[in-house]
């Protein structure tokens, strides 16, 4: 492998509360090289948003700790750096781009003095010299008339120009890293796909590194080179993009995958959601974690948990953490395609098809009305 | 699937069918005309003077069939919740007709309205917010059935347990209070709660956007199956484009305070007439990297103005791509252009 910016090596993050030792993220390893674009996908309380906290050092120390394992960012590890160190490198190299842009922006300084506070401590900029920094960078992520708006304050912008400051925030120190936590999660589809375009821009023009935490697989498909699937505070299923979505092993995944309507599905098939609930980190399972939602389960998997290991007739860098899909399991050719989990569904649906009309022709559209 | 009947183009009268959205009185449940909303803006202490209002709804047509689900989409502010509200008289409209059924509900008085609410519930968007803590699920589903009165006593209990095994829940859960449940089964006590009338008519207002992916699935689900058990009729108001087509026979797409294009879930979505549902179309991700490189997006620029001073003419004009002169001038009339297919653009085409 080429030189990774930032390889994280079975980070442990522990919640200790009232009620027992909440294990958040529980042994996860991955790194990122420059440049490039990883996704990290699963629902709330799967431990991801605590894992990039995690690595700016930003968990609530108490009630959280990082119990074990290694940050190695740029060669150093951020985990054995003192406090001034972390502040050294907290929004100068690794930023963070939060979720509600409504609530991480401080209401009551203006959009420059936001933007310039990290210009004028990292980068030892003077005053004006920031101002003319912050204008320029409100320009680069596209606000209008950046000059006059420089001094506004955040409530006089809406949801997604204050997304976009916080991506200049981000951008602000040249940073080599960014993080940004479900960033069009609390926008409107239309601005998230002009948020999601502007961050594909910046991460193509400046080479940053890009860490993707969301929900949404249809965000992580068109965004990313990599996918991480988190589940229950551990990596489940990694792969490159397009052969997660091509070939999907896990049946977690294909549970993701399966019970959320696509926008171009063909007909109106009948969801396959996922029974039960999200593990308890408190007590999870005892074997694997998805264990006692999965229909492929058998009997090690409540057991023995399974490790992350590369999956037979694959990519070489597709791994999961599955019994089913490790050599000679019962998951390993198992096409997902196939396995809607009912089959009268399927016959349901081509039955249907043999019914439909045909398509009709772009042509029969009347053309717009003359005369209003 | 409305996909036959082509249409005529060459004929005048038919593109200028006017903006009647009721074809067929008698089939319709739910009938609104020309429904307006303004929440006034005052401004002094003593002597409140209005000095503007916001528009949430600002005169739309509209009508919903028996057992159907008609989806409501649009932009947050778009005033898709204050529509489900004003339907349900929860909100006293500004102008407009409401008719539910045949019957004008504007003009009701407290008693008759309360006597119609039976017939019409609303689930809420948000299972934390929407359910008293400080009662036990047993009494949030039991208040409707004293309220309207119903049921009492050991009747009581008996339909409240049903109504849970009905949602999924185990009918012993009675005696338990909102905070023990996840997100998805609260929503499942708000959909039982909504059942206990026995309504026909559900304003279902972002039941899911609160919920976790896998668990969206399962409400869905509930949903629909809940509707052909008992021939339920929806209105299904979300931003989620892809669930709005999963569960919607047809499908309304709101800006600004207006419905600028209705039509069936197949037309919509294959052939959409107005340029904002096919930005609100092509703005949404797809999970599949495949086709997500391969699609062409069109990406709106700016945000979307205020209710308070909406644009002159067409609304969408500061931000459609298409547009003329006369777009800032006129406000497109709302036209069937194809059969059961209006939208409302001076330019429409695919």
């Amino acid at each position: 492998m080429a030189q990774q910016l930032l390889e994280v090596t079975d980070l442990h993050t522990q919640f200790f509360t009232r009620d027992g030792v909440v294990r958040a993220v529980d042994g996860v390893t991955f790194e990122v090289a420059a440049g490039e674009t990883l996704g990290i996908v699963g629902e709330s309380g799967c431990g991801k948003s605590v894992t990039a906290l995690s690595l700016m050092r930003l968990i609530p120390v108490p009630p959280g700790k990082i119990v074990k394992g290694s940050i190695m960012f740029d060669g150093a590890d951020v985990l054995k750096m003192d406090d001034d160190e972390v502040r050294g490198i907290r929004g100068n190299n690794i930023a963070m781009i939060f979720q509600d842009p409504m609530t991480s922006l401080n209401p009551v300084l203006t959009i420059s003095r936001q933007i310039s506070e990290a210009l004028e401590l990292h980068l030892k900029m003077d005053k004006s010299e920031a101002r003319k920094r912050t204008i320029e960078l409100l320009d680069l992520v596209g606000i209008p008339s950046a000059k006059k708006r420089v001094d506004d304050y955040p409530h006089q912008f809406s949801g997604g120009m204050r997304q976009r400051v916080m991506i200049a925030m981000a951008l602000s120190c040249n940073p080599k890293l960014i993080l940004a936590d479900e960033p069009t999660t609390a926008l409107d589809v239309t601005i998230q796909a002009q948020i999601l375009d502007l961050l594909k821009n910046l991460a193509r023009e400046f080479r940053t590194a890009f860490i993707l935490i969301t929900h949404d697989l249809g965000v992580v498909a068109g965004m990313t080179q990599r996918i991480h699937v988190m589940y229950g505070g551990k990596i489940v299923e990694k792969a490159d993009t397009a052969e997660l979505f091509a070939n999907p092993k896990m049946p977690y995944t294909w549970g993701l995958l399966r019970s959320i309507p696509r926008l171009d599905e063909r007909r109106k098939a009948k969801l396959v959601p996922i029974e039960g609930l999200p593990p308890d980190l408190i007590a999870p399972p005892p074997g694997c974690r998805f264990e006692p939602r999965c229909q492929y389960r058998r009997e090690i998997c409540r057991e023995k948990e399974p490790e992350l290991e590369h999956i037979p007739n694959s990519k070489p860098d597709h791994e999961a953490r599955c019994w089913g899909t490790q050599q000679g399991g019962w998951l390993v050719d198992t096409d997902w395609h196939k396995e809607v989990g009912d089959t009268r569904v399927i016959e349901e649906i081509k039955q249907e098809v043999a019914q439909l009309p045909p398509e009709p022709k772009p042509g029969d559209v009347p053309p717009p009305p003359t005369a209003i | 699937m409305a996909l036959n009947t082509p249409t005529k183009p060459a004929d005048p009268d038919y593109v200028r069918v006017r903006s009647t959205a009721t074809i067929d009185s008698g089939k319709n449940l739910l009938d609104v005309k020309a429904l307006k909303m303004h929440f006034p803006l005052t401004q002094g202490i003593i002597f409140q003077r209005q000095v503007g209002a916001v528009r949430a709804v600002d005169g739309i047509d509209f009508f919903v069939e028996k057992s159907e689900t008609l989806g409501l989409v649009g932009e947050s502010g778009c005033g898709k919740s204050t529509t489900g509200r004003a339907i349900l008289q929860l909100y006293k409209p500004t102008a407009g007709e409401v008719k539910f059924d045949g019957v004008e509900l504007t003009r009701l008085g407290g008693e008759d309205m309360r006597k119609m609410r039976r017939r019409m519930q609303m689930i809420f968007q948000d299972p934390y917010a929407s359910l008293n803590p400080r009662m036990t699920v047993g009494n949030i589903i039991g208040e409707p059935l004293e309220v309207h009165n119903l049921a009492r006593g050991k009747e009581k209990t008996e339909r409240v347990q049903e109504l849970l095994r009905v949602v999924g829940l185990n009918p012993y859960f009675t005696n338990r209070y909102p905070h023990e449940f996840s997100g998805g089964q609260r929503q499942r006590i708000g959909i039982a709660r909504a059942l206990a009338v026995e309504p026909e008519f559900i304003v279902c207002d972002e039941p899911i956007s609160a919920l976790d992916v896998s668990i969206q699935a399962q409400v869905i689900n509930l949903l629909e199956e809940l509707q052909d058990r008992f021939k339920l009729t929806y209105l299904f108001i979300a931003h989620d484009l892809s669930v709005v087509r999963h569960i919607s026979d047809r499908v309304a797409v709101m800006y600004l305070g207006k419905i600028v294009e209705l039509a069936d879930r197949v037309d919509l979505y294959e052939r959409p007439l107005h340029p904002y549902s096919q930005a609100l179309l092509s703005a949404v991700p797809i999970p599949d990297p495949a086709v997500e490189s391969k699609r062409k997006r069109i990406i709106l620029t700016g945000d979307v103005p205020s209710p308070v001073n909406p644009p002159s003419g067409c609304r969408f004009h500061t931000r459609c791509w298409k547009a003329q002169q006369i777009c800032s001038e006129v406000d497109p009339e709302f036209i069937e252009h194809e059969p059961r297919h209006w939208a409302a653009c001076h330019f429409p085409g695919v």
